[in-house]
């Protein structure tokens, strides 16, 4: 055998041997990072998930919600300029609206903004999330002026 | 599982109809196909380069162990696509891929001990590599009846006090077996078959006992978790719940005072205080642990210096491990030579079949890492550590993802303790930590370690189907 071949199957089973490592590297990556948007591998969370990059909300003018007001509650008479990201609502410090609220989970609920509408979810809290007088159990739209009740606090939907 | 067989059964069994694989698990399996086939392609690269440094030509049929190997490990692909349809690709073929280059280097090794002009004589199931390739066989038949039969891991937690009794028995039957039938090497680790052939019980003892200490950990977990005292900014448990730790211990140090061999004992323990700690979320198990082995080494190591006795193996490993050159022909031969193989492979190795692993004693077994590494050199054996990594990464990611806690623990147990076995073993051969008997998993010639290591393979694909499975699909057979 001449030596250019022992070199060649020398180093070429080793270049063979990385390839494989990285292949096997990218299969990885592409389970880790594709898994989450085309055709979920995991059951995805109850509920809708809506990625960040997501299209932007079709918003009517007019009919459509700017304003997330607290009308009851500690916090009574805040405003939350609405635009495209979603409200989380909870005690927790890293919440949209911090709410000081006993009966309140840290991440107690969200609003989510979709095709226009904007919908209500539970994250599991311990006492619930009402819409006017029904718990919400999925995720639900909420139409203006409607009371959302969390605790002893209270929001609406403003235009 | 099997139908019951006698008439007044209450309610028909309902056979479901076989539910349409969906597009994502196919794309998968088509994934795990094709990276099978290019590790079998490597294998077979792998034998042409053996026979083209040792023949000094390349035989028409030097592809048939790939072949084969190949054929095998594609039936496993096959019983995966049917029962395990959403397992995780990558550990068949980085599994494969291992176990088929731990074949073709035992090949060589046959190769190396005869002389030059009888090597082509030398068929494919003679010697250590022939025996190897058949062990494989029935090791992966053993991993695809159990993906058959066993359609859900939490099937295991039912016989989990079985396990645990089997897998104390298996330990502790070869400290109680005279010598002769169970001493190889200075181990008391075997069970003899005559001259036949031999088998390692520890190796299943591991899977048994670590089945057992998931259903266990799972049912205490609460307790372990939230009894405590808090000392030093780190919450303790109480003097009680230690119980069954110091029970563990107890045992793995008489693993190592017994049966001679260090690496088990770390194995066991180490398995457990793991376990713990993943079903307690508890930094302090970890913390216990370490003292606990640590503090048991060192006492054995002092009672080795002073008393000798049962002790005096263990110090002389350590003694070799601390300076294997101040006696290189004798004690210190074994260690000395493997670093010197791994020194003269430096990068790049002297390529397949080039090099002369045989210098190193039990190269087909404990020191295969050293044996390989001169040849493949530091750039291979990053690459064969990094498919180690890879698989016992893939191993915890099921851990993460399934949804119940027996698995969670059972896949967490396992892919740890394939991992410190691989630690265990080649910081031994490289001089990182004293050396123990332990095999190389999927590498080392031995039918034990490898059916016992594929049956582990088989849990891990078994819970990682689980995890991947949607959750509103019933596969693999009673999931809800």
């Amino acid at each position: 055998m001449p030596e250019i071949v022992l070199a060649a199957a020398r180093f070429g089973f080793l270049v063979l041997l990385w390839i494989f490592v990285f292949t096997v590297v990218g299969v990885i990556r592409r389970d880790l990072f594709a898994g989450s948007r085309a055709g979920r591998l995991v059951a995805a969370p109850r509920g809708v998930n809506v990625a960040a990059g997501a299209r932007p909300a079709k918003v009517r003018k007019g009919r459509a919600a700017h304003q997330l007001v607290v009308t009851a509650g500690a916090l009574a008479g805040t405003k939350i300029t609405l635009g495209e990201a979603p409200i989380t609502i909870g005690r927790a410090e890293d919440s949209t609206l911090v709410i000081t609220d006993d009966y309140a989970s840290a991440r107690h609920a969200r609003l989510i903004p979709r095709d226009g509408q904007w919908v209500l979810e539970d994250l599991g809290s311990t006492n619930g999330t009402y819409l006017d007088r029904t718990k919400v159990s999925g995720p639900t739209p909420v139409p203006l002026g409607v009371p959302i009740r969390i605790g002893r606090t209270s929001l609406e939907l403003r235009p | 599982m099997s139908t019951p067989a006698t008439p007044i059964a209450a309610t028909p069994v309902v056979v479901p109809a076989v539910p349409r694989v969906p597009k994502a698990a196919r794309a998968t399996r088509r994934t795990e196909l094709s990276l099978l086939i290019l590790g079998m392609i490597m294998v077979a690269a792998y034998l042409a380069a053996v026979e083209a440094n040792m023949l000094g030509k390349i035989t028409p049929d030097f592809w048939v162990p790939a072949g084969l190997l190949g054929a095998t490990f594609a039936a496993l692909h096959v019983v995966i696509r049917f029962r395990a349809p959403f397992a995780d690709p990558v550990l068949l073929p980085a599994v494969a891929l291992l176990n088929g280059l731990g074949v073709a280097f035992l090949r060589r090794l046959d190769l190396g001990r005869v002389k030059a002009p009888e090597r082509e004589a030398l068929t494919i199931f003679t010697g250590d590599g022939g025996k190897q390739l058949i062990w494989t066989l029935i090791a992966v038949f053993g991993a695809a009846v159990f993906l058959w039969f066993i359609r859900d891991h939490r099937e295991i937690s039912k016989y989990a006090w079985t396990l645990g009794l089997a897998g104390i028995v298996l330990v502790i039957l070869p400290m109680l077996l005279p010598a002769s039938i169970s001493e190889v090497n200075e181990a008391k680790l075997w069970i003899k078959f005559g001259d036949l052939f031999a088998i390692q019980p520890g190796e299943f003892a591991k899977l048994a006992l670590l089945a057992f200490f998931a259903y266990y950990l799972v049912r205490k977990r609460e307790v372990l978790a939230l009894a405590s005292r808090r000392f030093m900014g780190i919450d303790f448990p109480r003097g009680r719940d230690l119980g069954p730790v110091l029970v563990v211990w107890v045992m793995s140090l008489m693993v190592l005072v017994f049966e001679k061999d260090l690496g088990t004992s770390l194995l066991y323990f180490g398995m457990f205080v793991v376990t713990l700690y993943i079903a307690t979320e508890r930094v302090s198990w970890l913390i216990i642990g370490l003292l606990l082995f640590f503090g048991g080494a060192g006492l054995a190591y002092f009672l080795a210096e002073t008393a000798g006795g049962p002790f005096a193996s263990f110090g002389k490993r350590v003694d070799v491990w601390l300076d294997p050159f101040e006696d290189p022909h004798k004690s210190g031969y074994q260690l000395s030579q493997s670093l010197m193989g791994l020194g003269t492979g430096g990068m790049f190795g002297t390529g397949p079949g080039a090099g002369n692993p045989l210098l190193v004693p039990e190269v087909r077994n404990d020191f295969i890492f050293a044996g390989i590494g001169e040849e493949v050199g530091l750039f291979g054996l990053t690459a064969l550590l990094v498919l180690y990594l890879l698989v016992v990464e893939r191993g915890l990611r099921a851990g993460l993802t399934v949804r119940d806690s027996f698995g969670k623990l059972l896949a967490g147990g396992l892919a740890f303790t394939l991992g410190l076995q691989v630690f265990v073993i080649i910081g031994g051969v490289s001089k990182l930590i004293p050396l123990t008997g332990q095999t190389t998993p999927f590498l080392s010639a031995g039918g034990s370690s490898l059916v016992a290591n594929w049956l582990l393979v088989a849990v891990l694909l078994r819970i990682s189907d689980a995890a991947r499975t949607p959750a509103t699909m019933t596969l693999g057979g009673a999931r809800q």
